[in-house]
C-alpha cells in the first residue's frame, strides 16, 4: 500500500456515521442479519455492521443483476397495445463489506454482460454503484479463492478497507471510490475531535500490512488451500473432460434444486417470463438453474434429460466453456457458498479433485 | 398476447382501473360453486330475483372438491379481497362424497391462513342446495358485509397487482 | 455413538460379502467432518468409505426413489441404513407404492442425535475443521483454524432431533441399535402453540420476515420424501404459479403453503426441509401445523407409524368439523 493521500482511516465504532453520512445521498448495502441469516441489505438506523460476518448466505450479486426484475410492461389500452419498458436503475448506491472472492464474481459477470450486447439493466447498476470491500476478518474452511488466483489482501473494487484493530483503513482505487471518500470529508467523528475520515500515517499503514501477513499465514492454512485448476480451463480437452466416467458417480446425489446456483456470485443465466397483473402484462426476468429439469427447454424437449448432465453442464461453464469464452478466466472464485449450503454435500471442490490433477489428491 | 389463466374475473382494462381508483373501495369477492347445487342455487336466486352484491364473481366448478387451495390463495394473490366455496349439503354431493374430502382441505387450509396471520373471516364454505335460491343471496349478502368490515385484503396480495 | 457406529459397517459389509445384498446405500465422508453425502457403494472395496457418525442427518428414503434403486427389481437387494425417524418415511413410501420391499433390506441403525454445522456456526465458531465426541456423547470439541473449544452437543442437534420423534424403528430387517427404549423427546408442537398464541399481526410478521429470505431454490421440496411427484406443479409453466423467483409478493406465501399443503395427512414431520433450507426459514413448522390440525381435528395420526395407511385427507367422516368454525376459533 503506497502512502499516496488516498489511504484513510475510521474508528471502527464511527462506521455507523460513515453509513449515514453516506445514507443522505445514496443507499448503502451490507450484510445484515435477518432473522439469523446475513444478506445484503440497505442500512438504516439501529443496523449495526458485524465485520466477522462478511459470508452472506447469497452474494451480493443480486444488487447488480437482481433474482427479478421487470423488463417491459404491456398493457390493453382500448384496441391499441400500449409497450412500455421499464426505465434502467439509475439511483446510486454503495455496497459495502464485499469480499475479496465476491469483487472477483462482479469481474465474471462483466465478462457475460458488458460485453457486446451489452446489458443495459446490468450496466446502468454498474455504473451508479460504488463497490467498497473488506479484506475477510476470518477466512472460513470453506474458503478456497487462492485456487482461482484471487488475492484475499487485496480486496479490489472502487475502495478497499482492511481492519487493524480499533480502525479500518480505506483505500481509494478508482475515481469513482476516491470521490465517494471525498464526500463524506466535511463529516466530523463522533467525539468531536477530528475528521470522520482523516488520512493514515505511516504507523498505520504499518498496522495494516501485519494484518494481511497474518492473514497470508491463516490463508496457507486453510484445507483446500491445496487445490489447483490443473486439468480445467483453456487447455484442457473438452471432450476428454465431457466424457469422464466420473460425472454420474459424482452427481448420483444431486437433488437437482437450485440452491448452489442462486448462492453463487458468478452464476448468471436467467429465464425471462411475464405475469398477469390484472391491469398490465409484466415480462420479468429471474434466475434461472442449469440444475432445474426446465433449463433451456425447447420445442422437442430439454437438452439435458438427465440429472447428471445438468450437473455436468454447471461445472463445465464453470471450469471449461468459460474460460473457453474469456480467455482462460475461470468462473468460480472460490468463495465456498455451495461447499456450505448444498442439501446433499456436493460441490466444486468435489469435482476438481475428482476430475483434476494429480495433485488434488 | 399471452394472458394467464385468470381466477380472478375482473380482469379490467385501464379504463375500468381508474375508475376504481377514484371511486368508493368496494370488496371483490370470489365465489366457487359446484356446478349440481350452488350454482343452480345462484340460478335459481336469480330467476327468483332475489339480490346479492354484483362484486361477487362466480366460478363455475365440477364440485366443491375440484377447488384445488392453489385456486384460494391465487384468487387473494390477484386481488381477492374474500373467497368463498360453496357445495352441496354434506350427504347430498352430485358425486356421492366430494365435498366431504373439500371439507377437510378446506378445514386445513383455513387453519393455516389463520396461522400465517391473514384476517379471520376471508374465507368461508358454505352448502347451498339448488332449491334454495333464498339462501344463496342471504349466505352471499352475509359474505360480502363481514368482508365489507374486514376492509381491503393487503396481507395476501401480490404487490404488482395492487396499484 | 462410535460403537453402534463400528457395528454399522462391519455389518454392510458382511451382508455385501455374502450376497445378502447387491449394494449398500448410505453415508460418505465428504469434504469436511461434516459434510457426510448420502451414496450408493456398489463394491465391497468402496465400503471403506462408509460412514455413519453424528453428521449423518440426511434421509437415505429420498435417495432410494430418486435413483430408482428399489424399483428395478433385476439389480438385486440394496442394503439401506435408516435412522428410526427415516423408517417413517420408508413407511410411507411404501403406502404410496414408490418403492418395493423385496428389493431393500433394511438395516435399522440406531441414534443419538444428529449433530447441525450451521448451528455450531452459530455459536459464532468459525473455520471448523474438526470434532472429537467426548466418551459420553454429551460433549464436542471443535477444533477449528483460529482454536478449539468445547460445546454441548445437545446445543447444537438439528432441529428435527431436538424433539425427536422416539428411537424405535418403525420396519427394519435388522436392527443395529444401543439405544435403550426411548419414547419421543420434548414437545414437537410446542413450537406451533407458541405461534399461535401470538397475535395475528404477530404471527404475520413472523412469517413475512422468515419467508421473504427464500431464494426459491427448491431444496425444501427436492429434499422431501413425501414430495415424490415426477413432475411438480411448480415446474409446470401452464400451472400460473410456475414463477422460479421469488418476487416481492405473496408468490413465497403461496409456495410454501401449497408445499405443505401437498404433503399434508403424508408428511412424517422428518425435518429434512429446514435442515436443507439454505437460508434456515423453520419450514417444518407449516408442516406440523398440518400435522397438529389432522390430529385435532380427525384424531392422532402418523404418517408411516406402518405401511398402507389410508391417510386422513383421503378420508372422511360424515360429521367432521366445518371449515368456518376452524377459521373462526377464538372469535374476531
Amino acid at each position: 500500500m503506497a502512502v499516496n493521500g488516498s489511504v484513510k482511516k475510521i474508528r471502527m465504532s464511527d462506521l455507523d456515521r460513515f453509513f449515514s453520512a453516506l445514507s443522505l445521498t445514496q443507499k448503502v448495502y451490507l450484510p445484515v442479519e435477518k432473522a439469523g441469516q446475513y444478506d445484503y441489505a440497505p442500512w438504516e438506523p439501529g443496523v449495526s455492521y458485524d465485520p466477522e460476518e462478511l459470508h452472506t448466505v447469497k452474494s451480493a450479486k443480486g444488487l447488480f443483476f437482481p433474482q427479478s426484475e421487470d423488463l417491459i410492461k404491456y398493457r390493453r389500452e382500448g384496441l391499441s397495445l400500449a409497450i412500455g419498458p421499464v426505465a434502467p436503475e439509475d439511483e446510486e448506491f454503495v455496497v459495502f463489506g464485499v469480499r475479496a472472492c465476491d469483487v472477483k464474481g462482479f469481474e465474471v459477470l462483466d465478462r457475460v454482460f458488458l460485453t457486446d450486447p451489452v446489458d443495459t439493466y446490468y450496466k446502468a447498476r454498474r455504473d451508479h454503484g460504488t463497490v467498497i470491500s473488506v479484506m475477510c476478518p476470518k477466512p472460513e474452511e470453506t474458503c478456497f479463492c487462492g485456487t482461482f488466483g484471487i488475492e484475499a489482501e487485496a480486496p479490489g473494487g472502487d475502495v478497499q478497507c482492511f481492519i487493524t484493530g480499533e480502525d479500518m483503513l480505506m483505500e481509494a482505487l478508482t475515481e469513482k471510490g476516491e470521490a465517494l471518500l471525498e464526500s463524506v470529508s466535511g463529516v466530523g467523528n463522533t467525539n468531536g475531535d477530528g475528521a470522520l475520515l482523516p488520512a493514515a500515517d505511516e504507523t498505520d499503514l504499518k498496522a495494516a500490512e501485519e494484518v494481511k501477513e497474518a492473514h497470508r499465514e491463516i490463508m496457507k492454512k486453510l484445507p483446500l488451500a491445496g487445490l489447483t485448476t490443473e486439468g480445467f480451463g483453456k487447455d484442457a480437452d473438452l471432450l476428454t473432460l465431457f466424457d469422464r466416467p466420473e460425472w454420474k458417480e459424482l452427481s448420483a446425489t444431486c437433488l437437482g434444486c437450485g440452491t448452489c446456483t442462486f448462492v453463487c456470485p458468478t452464476c448468471q443465466c436467467y429465464d425471462i417470463r411475464e405475469y398477469d397483473t390484472g391491469r398490465d402484462i409484466r415480462r420479468f426476468r429471474v434466475w434461472d438453474s442449469c440444475m432445474y429439469s426446465d433449463f433451456t427447454m425447447m420445442a422437442h424437449g430439454s437438452p439435458r434429460p438427465e440429472q447428471f448432465q445438468r450437473f455436468r453442464q454447471r461445472f463445465m461453464h464453470k471450469l471449461k466453456y468459460y474460460p473457453d469464452n474469456y480467455e482462460g478466466a475461470f468462473s468460480c472464485v472460490g468463495c465456498g457458498r455451495c461447499l456450505k449450503k448444498c442439501p446433499s454435500s456436493l460441490n466444486i471442490a468435489k469435482v476438481m479433485k475428482k476430475l483434476g490433477g494429480a495433485d488434488n489428491d | 398476447m399471452p394472458v394467464n389463466e385468470n381466477v380472478n374475473a375482473d380482469n379490467g382494462s385501464a379504463a375500468e382501473a381508474q375508475a376504481t381508483e377514484t371511486k368508493q373501495w368496494k370488496p371483490r369477492i370470489v365465489a366457487f360453486c359446484c356446478n349440481w347445487c350452488s350454482y343452480a342455487g345462484a340460478d335459481l336466486a336469480g330467476s327468483s330475483r332475489l339480490s346479492y352484491p354484483a362484486e361477487i364473481k362466480i366460478i363455475r366448478v365440477p364440485c366443491s372438491c375440484r377447488v384445488n387451495p392453489t385456486f384460494i390463495l391465487k384468487a387473494f394473490e390477484r386481488g381477492a379481497d374474500g373467497v368463498i366455496i360453496c357445495g352441496c349439503h354434506p350427504g347430498d354431493c352430485h358425486y356421492s362424497t366430494g365435498n366431504y374430502y373439500a371439507r377437510r382441505r378446506m378445514a386445513l387450509l383455513f387453519s393455516m391462513l389463520d396461522y400465517i396471520g391473514v384476517e379471520r373471516g376471508r374465507t368461508r364454505v358454505e352448502w347451498v342446495s339448488a332449491a334454495e335460491g333464498a339462501r344463496f343471496s342471504q349466505v352471499m349478502n352475509d359474505f360480502a358485509k363481514k368482508i365489507s368490515e374486514l376492509g381491503e385484503n393487503v396481507k395476501v396480495g401480490d404487490l404488482r397487482c395492487r396499484q | 455413538m462410535q460403537a453402534v457406529s463400528k457395528k454399522v459397517l462391519d455389518r454392510a459389509r458382511e451382508l455385501m460379502r455374502d450376497g445378502t445384498v447387491s449394494r449398500v446405500a448410505g453415508w460418505k465422508a465428504g469434504e469436511f467432518f461434516y459434510d457426510c453425502e448420502p451414496a450408493l457403494f456398489e463394491t465391497e472395496e468402496s465400503l471403506k468409505d462408509l460412514v455413519y457418525n453424528r453428521f449423518c442427518a440426511a434421509n437415505l428414503s429420498k435417495f432410494l426413489i430418486t435413483n430408482d434403486i428399489a424399483s428395478v427389481a433385476d439389480r438385486g437387494r440394496t442394503l439401506v441404513l435408516l435412522k428410526p425417524c427415516d423408517t417413517y418415511s420408508f413407511n410411507q413410501l411404501l403406502t404410496e407404492h414408490r418403492l418395493s420391499r423385496d428389493n431393500v433390506y433394511i438395516l435399522g441403525v440406531g441414534c443419538e442425535g444428529m449433530c447441525d454445522v450451521d448451528r455450531i456456526r452459530a455459536l459464532g465458531i468459525k473455520g471448523i475443521t474438526g470434532v472429537d465426541e467426548s466418551e459420553d456423547g454429551k460433549k464436542l470439541t471443535v477444533r477449528t483454524l483460529y482454536g478449539d473449544g468445547e460445546i454441548d452437543v445437545d446445543g447444537v442437534l438439528v432441529n428435527k432431533c431436538e424433539t425427536c420423534k422416539g428411537k424405535a424403528h418403525k420396519i427394519f430387517d435388522e436392527l443395529i441399535s444401543d439405544n435403550e427404549e426411548e419414547g419421543p423427546r420434548g414437545d414437537r408442537f410446542e413450537c406451533v402453540r407458541e405461534l399461535e398464541s401470538m397475535a395475528p399481526a404477530e404471527r404475520f410478521a413472523f412469517w413475512q420476515k422468515e419467508l421473504s429470505k427464500c431464494i426459491r431454490c427448491n431444496a425444501c421440496r427436492n429434499a422431501c420424501p413425501a414430495c415424490s411427484c415426477r413432475k411438480c406443479v411448480f415446474d409446470n409453466n401452464a400451472s400460473g404459479i410456475a414463477s422460479k423467483a421469488n418476487t416481492d409478493s405473496f408468490e413465497e406465501k403461496l409456495f410454501h403453503i401449497i408445499r405443505a399443503f401437498h404433503v399434508a395427512g403424508r408428511c412424517t414431520d422428518c425435518g429434512e426441509c429446514s435442515r436443507v433450507c439454505p437460508q434456515g426459514i423453520p419450514l417444518h413448522l407449516f408442516n406440523r401445523k398440518y400435522i397438529k390440525d389432522i390430529n385435532e381435528f380427525y384424531g392422532e395420526f402418523a404418517a408411516g407409524e406402518e405401511a398402507g395407511q389410508r391417510g386422513p385427507l383421503i378420508s372422511f367422516e360424515a360429521g367432521d368439523r366445518e371449515p368456518n368454525s376452524v377459521s373462526d376459533k377464538g372469535g374476531d
